[in-house]
């Protein structure tokens, strides 16, 4: 009765394996590494990049002991710290020419010393969170009021131009919060109004009234809209701070949403928070301007002659000259939205640019007078600016307008979001700030550790001493359970913090649960006087449902803390409630499995060894000898 | 070994008056001290700033109390936080200066006070370090942290939220299990700990932070355990002891588990000792938060949830429907666990 079939070992087999590959890398901890990742959106980081890091590093007579190339970055790691130092200075020489307009951010990171079979089998150690590797923790409100209200701003100044472009009269636009309100001296004008409204802004809902003699047509943002407007805002929030953060030259910074209208920045290793904060803070901004075609214009793009009065030279993104007038046309202010899409008359990617009722009127005007001429997009960042689209003027533009030729459909989309990051969407606040100095996370790694370590062995000592082999099994399916818990957490590439150490340490305690309940239960049958084998089948079926009772019972508590919990409560509850779980295997299916093992196959089991049998009605503790 | 060498079933339930009378005061207490005295937020929910400062020399919490009243903080905290050398600062969160500035003011304060002065690092990207006559740090800072006043209000909410889920959640799995009797009892006993946990939180001033919620409501999911293992022996006791008065199979239920309760309370407890001595400041209060759930959680389904599902009037029918067959039937959707 207490034989499991071939197909249970070969899957506590498999398990074993799979969490044993999966829990390595935490253990072979970390070594210096460099990593280079892009610092522009414009700049990509793929297989030359890495053939270039490579080539340099040769060149400096360093040899890495991996160079690996991710989604983001090439990563260089080395056996010490002297290496990793002299690599940096190599790359950051040859890769960033000139540091004040960098391309790549080289910085010195930590990267995992598991061999490389291990990372080719996506086996990663997992993350360590801030708390326990030192740097700084921003959470960010978004104004989304603010958004709304400059969003409403706008509507209203287009809807101005509306009515005066369709000659409607006596539209007098007020703006109230997010409310607009429009008035009209006759019944015509405030049919033809709507009409327009509805033809032109699909993201605005009308509801006329009349107030004696005169007509109100209240226009508000639909509520769709309003969310799909606070979405964007945020996105493009994020985006915004993805790239002023690249400048920071932060290994791996975490910039994630956080509810509707929070975004949280992490930034590991960072101890300046001043500077964070300044580089956070900055407005990059976008300005729209006429390329000089003049003959002397002409000339100094072609490096022939010098730079003509009134014009500015600016590199584009291949680093060729663009001559550019000074007059600013239009300003990123003046740009709601950039999409990239596709010109079906053209066949061929393209960006379209919305812009606002001030800046489709200079467009307008500007276009008619210059069709045939360049017009150029720059984008000032760190007080440089650079052409990031050079285009031909073909009509005249107006409100709406598409910038098309000559890229493919990652350009566009690169061209969209630069276009939109050039600012932020909405206001931003910082409502929570963390600083944790490097001193402190390794400080808290080796309390938590020290904590989970001495609590596992005093577990495990009590266990042996109390149920002798039982106990030893009890300890080894422990360890196992551990075991899984670190790799489901290093599968899933959670952030391990303090909190979550706690829990695992606590996991540890709440899984031991599951083994008094068989053990206690099968000296209980024994004391009752059943025989052994039929005492441990009946100590595992009989627990079984108190088990699943109480893991589910401290299930709820660990998804409600999921669901509600922020910041380390969420640390702390993702490792217990999989903790929870992996003990439900380990404690259960494994230790049934080793006893089974053990057991199963004596017939004639005379005892069995679980500590000392004390039985009532003799007196006399009936010591249970080991099994022969 | 064997510890519990019980030889006849202890009348738990003739004490469950004098026991539940001890619960009521004990909750009473608790209750008024948590509107007497409330609990100490940490700076998570009252919004404010912390500094953790390390000294090189073991530091005079009340010199650097002083020290940063002159520099116009009214209402600051100062304690040692770990080790003597470093202490913990507090400071409310003023308006018009954000946590930078304040904290730069602060340290240049204390650099200051033990004579030193603040000296640009070249090591550190030029990050300025307090250094003093030798050259030698003086003290550096080690951690800081801001928070706004529109968290605290949210994560309160928040945590009463999932404090409702919790009860909620239990309530309803164990209704479904059992019956709604067994549900109510233990929920009312458990939520009773939770009280009692802030009671204590209140009583001695400890700081209430969000590390000491979590470690409340696991106690709260952890404890419910013992209530169900205690209710799964009474309703096999009920299947296989028919003679048996409710009160006996009460009794008989509790003492046969309370060798289990003990010992896996136990084995808890020392992983939560284990953090509670070397998990360091940060793990303090959780350990502490743990211990009295886990110490009150024993007594408190054992004793509490038990005598308030009696005083329900929990009944054989209750839980064993049908005709009992003997030696019962594993495949039967109602039979419990047993342990």
């Amino acid at each position: 009765m207490n034989r499991y079939p071939v197909w249970k070992y070969t899957v506590i087999v498999i398990v074993l394996l799979v969490g044993l590959i999966y829990a390595l890398p935490n253990f072979f901890g970390e070594a210096p590494a460099v990593q280079v990742s892009a610092a522009k959106t414009t700049v990509k980081v793929d297989a030359s990049t890495q053939a270039r890091v490579r080539e340099l590093l040769k060149a400096a007579n360093l040899t890495p002991d991996l160079l690996t190339l991710d989604a983001t970055s090439v990563r260089a790691r080395f056996g010490n710290t002297d290496d990793q130092f002299r690599a940096r200075d190599a790359l950051q020489r040859g890769l960033v020419p000139d540091p004040t307009d960098p391309s790549y951010t080289v910085a010195l990171n930590l990267a995992s010393r598991s061999p490389a079979w291990l990372t080719a089998m996506h086996a990663f150690p997992m993350y360590l969170g801030l708390d326990l590797r030192g740097g700084v923790d921003f959470l960010l409100q978004v104004d989304m009021k603010g958004a709304l209200d400059k969003k409403a701003e706008s509507f209203a100044a287009d809807l101005r131009s509306t009515f005066r472009d369709k000659n409607i009269r006596g539209g007098a636009v007020t703006r109230n919060g997010q409310a607009l309100e429009v008035r009209f001296r006759d019944a015509a004008s405030l049919e033809a109004a709507k009409r327009a409204i509805q033809d032109q802004f699909t993201d605005l809902s009308t509801t006329d009234s009349q107030e004696g003699a005169e007509w109100k047509l209240s226009v508000a943002i639909k509520p769709e809209a309003a969310r799909r407007l606070q979405d964007s805002a945020l996105k493009q929030n994020i985006t915004t701070l993805h790239n002023r953060i690249n400048e920071l030259g932060v290994a791996e910074p975490v910039i994630q949403q956080q509810g509707l209208d929070r975004i949280v920045v992490q930034l590991p290793g960072v101890q300046d928070t001043a500077k964070a904060k300044d580089i956070l803070g900055r407005t990059a901004t976008l300005e729209m301007r006429l390329v000089d075609d003049s003959t002397e214009g002409r000339a100094a793009a072609m490096g022939s002659g010098p730079v003509p009065f009134g014009a500015e030279r600016f590199p584009d993104k291949g680093g060729n000259p663009v001559i550019v007038k000074k007059l600013v046309l239009a300003t990123g202010e003046n740009l709601t939205d950039a999409q990239a899409g596709f010109d079906s008359q053209k066949q061929e990617p393209s960006v379209t640019l919305s812009m606002d009722a001030k800046g489709g009127r200079v467009m307008r005007d500007t276009s008619r007078e210059n069709i045939g001429k360049g017009m150029a997009i720059l984008l000032f960042e760190k007080g440089k600016g650079q052409a990031i689209s050079v285009a031909r003027i073909h009509g005249e533009l107006g409100t709406r307008f598409q910038i098309s030729g000559a890229m493919g459909i990652n350009e566009a989309n690169d061209l969209a979001l630069l276009l939109r990051a050039g600012s932020l969407a909405a206001p931003m606040e910082i409502i929570q700030e963390r600083t944790i100095g490097p001193s402190l996370g390794a400080d808290n790694i080796q309390k938590g550790f020290d904590s989970v370590m001495y609590g596992f062995a005093a577990i495990m000592v009590f266990m042996c001493l109390y149920y002798a082999l039982f106990g030893v099994f009890s300890s080894i399916a422990l360890a196992v359970n551990l075991m899984l818990l670190v790799a489901i957490l290093s599968m899933l590439q959670a952030t391990l913090t303090l909190p979550g150490i706690a829990a695992m340490a606590l996991a540890i305690g709440v899984a031991i649960d599951s083994n008094v309940l068989i053990n206690e239960r099968v000296r209980e049958e024994l004391r009752n006087g059943v025989s052994p084998q039929a005492a441990i089948h009946a100590g595992y079926d009989r627990a079984w449902g108190t088990i699943l009772d109480s893991n589910v019972t401290t299930l709820i508590a660990g998804l409600a803390l999921l669901a509600f919990g922020s910041g380390p409560v969420r640390g702390f509850a993702v490792v217990h409630c999989i903790g929870i779980v992996t003990s439900m295997f380990s404690a259960v299916f494994f230790s049934r499995g080793l006893v089974n093992f053990w057991y199963g196959s004596k017939k004639k089991l005379k005892s069995v060894s679980i500590g000392t049998v004390w039985r009532p009605d003799t007196g006399a503790a009936a010591t249970a000898a080991e099994s022969k | 070994m064997e510890f519990f060498r019980i030889h006849k079933t202890i009348p738990f339930m003739r004490y469950a008056v004098a026991l539940n009378v001890i619960s009521v005061v004990t909750f009473a207490l608790a209750v008024f001290f948590l509107l007497h005295r409330g609990l100490h937020l940490s700076v998570e929910f009252t919004g404010g700033t912390v500094m953790e400062v390390a000294y090189t020399q073991p530091a005079d919490v009340g010199k650097v109390r002083e020290t940063i009243t002159k520099l116009g903080y009214a209402d600051v905290q100062v304690q040692s936080f770990g080790t003597p050398r470093d202490v913990q600062i507090r400071l409310p969160a003023q308006k018009g200066v954000n946590a930078t500035q304040q904290s730069a003011q602060v340290i240049a304060g204390l650099c200051q006070a033990s004579a030193g002065t603040m000296q640009p690092d070249l090591k550190q990207d030029g990050k300025l370090v307090c250094r003093g006559a030798a050259d030698a740090e003086l003290l550096t800072l080690r951690g800081t942290e801001f928070v706004g006043p529109q968290v605290g209000d949210e994560l309160t909410s928040n945590g009463l939220k999932a404090l409702a889920m919790v009860v909620v959640g239990i309530m309803i799995y164990l209704a479904f299990r059992f019956e709604w009797k067994y549900a109510l009892a233990t929920v009312l006993a458990n939520l009773h700990d939770v009280v009692i946990i802030l009671g204590f939180f209140a009583y001695f001033q400890w700081e209430f932070s969000l590390a000491v919620l979590a470690a409340v409501l696991a106690v709260l999911g952890y404890s419910v355990n013992e209530s169900v293992v205690i209710f799964d022996r009474i309703r096999e006791n009920f299947r296989r002891y028919r003679k048996m008065s409710t009160v006996e199979i009460i009794d008989n239920a509790i003492t046969s588990t309370i060798s289990r309760t003990i010992i896996t309370h136990g084995s808890t407890q020392l992983v939560v000792l284990s953090m509670f001595f070397f998990g360091g400041p940060t793990l303090h209060y959780f350990a502490l938060a743990l211990t009295i759930g886990i110490l009150f959680g024993i007594y408190s389904s054992a004793f509490v949830a038990a005598a308030i599902a009696m005083w329900l009037g929990v009944k054989r029918e209750d839980l064993v429907k049908g005709p009992v067959k003997a030696g019962g039937d594993p495949d039967d959707p109602n039979s419990g666990a047993v342990v």
